[in-house]
């Protein structure tokens, strides 16, 4: 693969795509407007079609284009592969800073950028961060394991819990780390091709412990709790714009992790294990869907794609439908959305040591070769 | 319940349920007709339109598209023996060589209506199955879905065709590519050698690619004429219809199968119709000749491939778990329209349920009735002079391929399979014994593993299991006995007495080629056996058996080459067959030459540019064209190609020149 460094703008003077580029800069100070119109903005998924982030973005792309200075039509174009991380490779070789290349992330791109993995050539600390979707997941138990409500949770120690993964280095690892915090003793299966799998072999009995995000968890899940077939433990909750965990609104009389862990260990959690929780939770969950501007987009145009946000956001119409296709998690900008890129994509080195290990010796994820 | 059905029921006879289903139907119909294009283009072209539309109208459409796309795709299959995709690449096997026969008409209009019944039929099954679905996809856990795949793959005994020994060796090496990439029990890579493109493992549609249509390609060029035999079409489409008709209990049980196998998620629909083509040939008794343009061939996979997708619905709508590519495009859409899967769907909404399930049926029939009228005029391609659709085929081909990443790595990987499949073809090693193991090797490895892991070796125990077990061992019963059976007994002894003093030295002479091809199949596996023995445990248990399986096989091959007698079933090189022909065949290397050169071309202009040299190269110096004709068909192609592209927001393939400079679309 040759993927070169967006270093010959010269070579650009002819094209199109470039004069956009070229008007920003040297019409920068006198002219404050930039402007789409007539063009084309390519919104880059690094997933398949039909996936999470592809609907979010299609989703997404129509009231975008409302609001962009000069609307341009937006369009989604999926780059998949290696787990999201060629879509994103190319991205970061690629794309100009113009405002006309745009990038969608997701856990599963921050994930192994915060995990060292050598198929990642890209620097999130490079782009500027536009836009953030958040979003939850809930814990639940079969009620065969004794467990009838959080007050349980030390039934559950010493217990054989099963739990079907789809893999160490997915979402999956919230979890891990989750009920390796709490001392549960999990045996995971690996193989599952997503959360819907998993959650087929709870049905079917074969697993005891699961979680699901959380839009997937009130639909699928909540029939079986009212049934008394699964008992919801305790929610990844949310970040408030200081970074301090908090509550899930969606699930306001859930724990959260931290709750929980004090009822188990009888002192708020600390150390470098939590560490690698709240950094995993946050590039997972609570910043799991993130809108990036290449390298090099200047604080005129972050701030452009910033205005359209905010007006997205209150377009009745966005209001109007953004429940229903996204879940109850508000997507946001500005500040709150820097404070969840950089709590989402920054790991103490110690910390990511740590895990690496953790993953080598006991799930043989060799993430050096 | 009644009052269900009958809200379904207006639902869906509506003027404008049906107007846009319709519309669906039409745009699904032209992106299937185009190899490796499916479901996916569809909706990224309908999604601008989709969203804003109201709930129904923007279902029937979807539906229509979703519904069409199994059907169309048999086009391309039939007429030029490529897989449009995973659903009709069974229907390759026999629906080419009826076209090359000059049947295409038949083949393709008995595919169609065998498509429409089995839609059909499926919907019927549907209907009651929806209610009773819930408990019995529960009730197919990672044990019965391991030996579901054991199932499948016991199919290789039918389709191994002369030598079941090569058929044997042949899945394996399925098996073996299909390990490439991350391991499902443990996420280590297995075989990548650092290569990117490697870690996913290689896409089902570029093998599909490389093994039946580049092989096909190539044999026409060297053969030089039109693809059917005659210059006229014979049997008319009645006669396909005909077919379906008498063989309605075949299309009937196929249809069954179908909805059935794709009601159960996790096997995916991607073998569904070569277990219907197995199935065909175990239980046709009356003169069968599959493999050689059988129409009952063309019959069971397409009556089964239409009925898999509303089995298909299942698992989508009641648990939110696609069941295969086109129902994950469908659950996309659903979620945008704000339609949510889950138990709901048998609960308050099962008039919804019904509605999908209906539409589905009604949508086949459309689709179908439109294909069938498009069958004549389209079926004359057969009769274009080869050299003249050569161009067009190579540049659909690597079209689709690159629709897999969208990289040239899928080119280059199409073209290593291609050489693969014309040896695999020439020596006869039979090709769809490697896509079987190819497409369940994932499915074979993470079942059993998660079967050991949930249940231990008791799973074998399990009910499921059990009768599962006993089909299978039936199948394979059958499937033995069904198989193309080797020379009578009185001809081999003639055979050996006439040949007898012929020796190891002899037999290397004579079969060189071959006793080459064994033996770098069995450094394939040594190489298997070397990188497996560098994983953990649970990363080499699967491929580290299969490649000492697939080993010993080949060396078994290899022994009956060098030491066996002539005339041994496992001996094969149409080389020696065509030597006999009157006709003088061009050179292999030359047909392939010109493949490999529009992907060394992509490689360098990337693939627009490419496409134009390739077109104007091949039409002058290979077919001879004038340059009027020259410029009309260079024209023509890359203006389709174009229209398509920027219809899709597609990104073509980019080589060192898009790698040194920026260029506007469609050059970037």
């Amino acid at each position: 693969m040759t993927l070169t460094k967006p270093t010959r703008r010269g070579a650009l003077g002819l094209l199109g795509a470039a004069a956009a580029a070229a008007a920003l800069t040297l019409g920068a100070p006198a002219q404050a407007q930039v402007d789409f119109s007539g063009r084309t903005v390519e919104w880059i998924i690094p997933f398949g079609t039909g996936g999470g982030s592809d609907t979010w973005a299609r989703f997404n792309a129509p009231f975008l284009s409302r609001h962009l200075p000069g609307n341009p039509t937006v369009v989604v174009v999926n780059e998949p592969g290696g787990g999201s991380t060629r879509g994103t490779n190319l991205f970061a070789a690629r794309a100009q800073p113009d405002g006309l290349t745009i990038l969608g992330t997701s856990g599963s791109t921050q994930f192994p950028y915060l995990l060292g993995d050598p198929r990642v050539r890209y620097e999130y600390q490079d782009w500027s961060v536009v836009m953030v979707g958040p979003t939850g997941g809930v814990a639940y138990v079969s009620p065969s394991t004794g467990v009838e409500s959080i007050d349980d949770i030390a039934k559950l120690q010493g217990q054989r819990l099963v739990y079907a993964s789809q893999g160490a280095t997915s979402l999956d690892l919230v979890p891990m780390l989750a009920f390796r915090l709490l001392g549960l003793e999990v045996n995971y299966v690996f193989g599952f091709g997503g959360r819907g799998d998993g959650r087929l072999a709870f049905e079917r009995g074969e697993v005891n412990i699961d979680y699901q995000t959380s839009s997937a968890f009130i639909r699928n899940v909540m029939p079986l709790v009212d049934e008394g077939k699964a008992v919801p433990l305790m929610s990844w909750g949310v970040l408030d714009e200081d970074g301090n965990p908090q509550r899930d609104p969606t699930f306001p009389d859930l724990p959260i992790l931290e709750e929980v862990y004090e009822m188990v260990h009888g002192e708020a959690p600390s150390g470098p294990m939590y560490d690698a929780y709240k950094a995993f939770n946050t590039a997972g969950f609570a910043a799991q869907k993130m809108v990036v501007l290449p390298e090099g987009a200047s604080d005129e145009l972050v701030a452009t794609y910033r205005q359209a946000w905010r007006d997205v956001f209150a377009d009745p119409e966005y209001q109007a439908t953004v429940e229903a296709a996204l879940g109850s998690y508000e997507q946001v900008t500005d500040r709150a959305a820097d404070a969840l890129f950089r709590a989402g994509t920054n790991i103490d080195p110690d910390v990511r040591a740590m895990v690496v290990e953790m993953l080598a010796s006991e799930y043989n994820v060799r993430l050096g070769d | 319940m009644l009052d269900v059905f009958i809200s379904a029921l207006t639902n869906i006879l509506t003027f404008q349920h049906i107007g846009y289903m319709m519309i669906g139907v039409l745009v699904g119909l032209m992106i299937g007709i185009f190899p490796g294009l499916g479901g996916i283009a569809g909706l990224s072209l309908m999604i601008p339109f989709l969203y804003g539309m109201d709930t129904t109208s923007a279902l029937a459409m979807l539906i229509g598209l979703v519904a069409v796309i199994p059907t169309s795709d048999t086009f391309a299959s039939v007429l030029m023996g490529i897989p449009g995709s995973s659903a009709s690449q069974a229907t390759v096997l026999d629906g080419f060589p009826m076209a090359k026969r000059g049947e295409a008409a038949r083949a393709l209009s008995a595919a169609f209506f065998a498509s429409l019944v089995g839609g059909l039929i499926g919907a019927v099954v549907l209907t009651g199955f929806v209610l009773v679905a819930r408990p019995v996809i529960l009730a197919f856990s990672s044990a019965e879905l391991f030996m579901l795949s054991v199932f499948g793959l016991s199919m290789v005994g039918v389709l191994a065709g002369k030598s079941l020994v090569k058929g044997v060796a042949a899945c394996a090496l399925g098996l073996i590519i299909g390990s490439v990439g991350g391991a499902p029990a443990t996420g280590e890579f297995r075989m990548v050698y650092g290569v990117d493109y490697l870690y996913d493992g290689i896409p089902l549609v570029i093998i599909g690619l490389g093994l039946f249509a580049v092989p096909e390609i190539v044999d026409l060029l060297r053969r030089d004429r039109s693809i059917s035999e005659h210059a006229t079409l014979g049997a008319g489409w009645f006669a396909g219809i005909r077919d379906v008709v008498r063989n309605w209990w075949l299309t009937l049980r196929c249809s069954g199968i179908g909805a059935l196998i794709g009601a159960v998620p996790g096997l995916g629909g991607t073998v569904v119709d070569w277990i219907a083509y197995g199935h065909a040939v175990q239980s046709v008794k009356k003169d069968p000749k599959f493999g050689q343009g059988d129409v009952r061939g063309v019959i069971a996979p397409e009556s089964a491939n239409n009925a898999k997708e509303g089995g298909g619905l299942l698992p989508t709508l009641l648990f939110g778990i696609p069941g295969g590519g086109a129902m994950a495009v469908f659950l996309g859409g659903m979620v945008l329209l704000g339609i949510q899967p889950g138990p709901s769907m048998v609960g308050s909404n099962l008039d919804l349920t019904y509605t999908i399930v209906w539409s589905l049926a009604l949508a086949n029939v459309l689709g179908a009735g439109l294909c069938i009228a498009l069958a004549i005029p389209i079926s004359k391609l057969t009769l274009i002079p080869f050299k003249l659709l050569a161009p067009f085929m190579i540049a659909v081909i690597c079209f689709a391929a690159f629709q897999a990443t969208r990289t040239l790595d899928d080119l280059i990987v199409l073209l290593a399979t291609g050489v693969l499949g014309v040896y695999m073809r020439r020596f006869g090693w039979p090709r769809p014994a490697l896509l079987i193991g190819f497409v369940l090797a994932t499915q074979a490895e993470t079942y059993l593993y998660q079967a050991v892991q949930f249940y231990g070796w008791e799973f074998l125990t399990r009910t499921g299991v059990m009768i599962i077990i006993g089909v299978t061992a039936g199948s394979i019963w059958l499937g033995l006995r069904a198989r193309v059976s080797e020379a009578s007994p009185a001809e081999v002894l003639a055979q050996e007495a006439r040949d007898s003093g012929i020796g190891p030295a002899a037999n290397f002479r004579a079969r060189a080629p071959q006793i080459m091809f064994a033996a770098v199949a069995l450094g394939f596996f040594a190489v298997g056996i070397h990188d497996a023995l560098k994983q953990s445990f649970l990363g080499q248990v699967f491929p580290l058996i299969m490649s000492v399986a697939g080993a010993g096989f080949t060396a078994l091959v290899l022994a009956f080459l060098v030491f066996g007698k002539p005339n041994h079933a496992v001996a094969a090189d149409t080389e020696h067959e065509a030597e006999g022909s009157a006709i003088p065949l061009r050179s292999t290397l030359g047909a392939l030459a010109w493949v490999a050169s529009l992907v060394a071309i992509t490689a360098v202009t990337g693939f627009v540019i490419a496409l134009v040299v390739f077109f104007v190269a091949f039409l002058r110096l290979r077919a001879g064209a004038s340059w009027l004709m020259t410029l009309i068909l260079t024209a023509g192609c890359a203006g389709f190609v174009l229209t398509l592209g920027s219809a899709l927001n597609m990104r073509f393939p980019g080589g060192v020149l898009q790698d040194l400079y920026r260029l506007p679309w469609p050059f970037s």
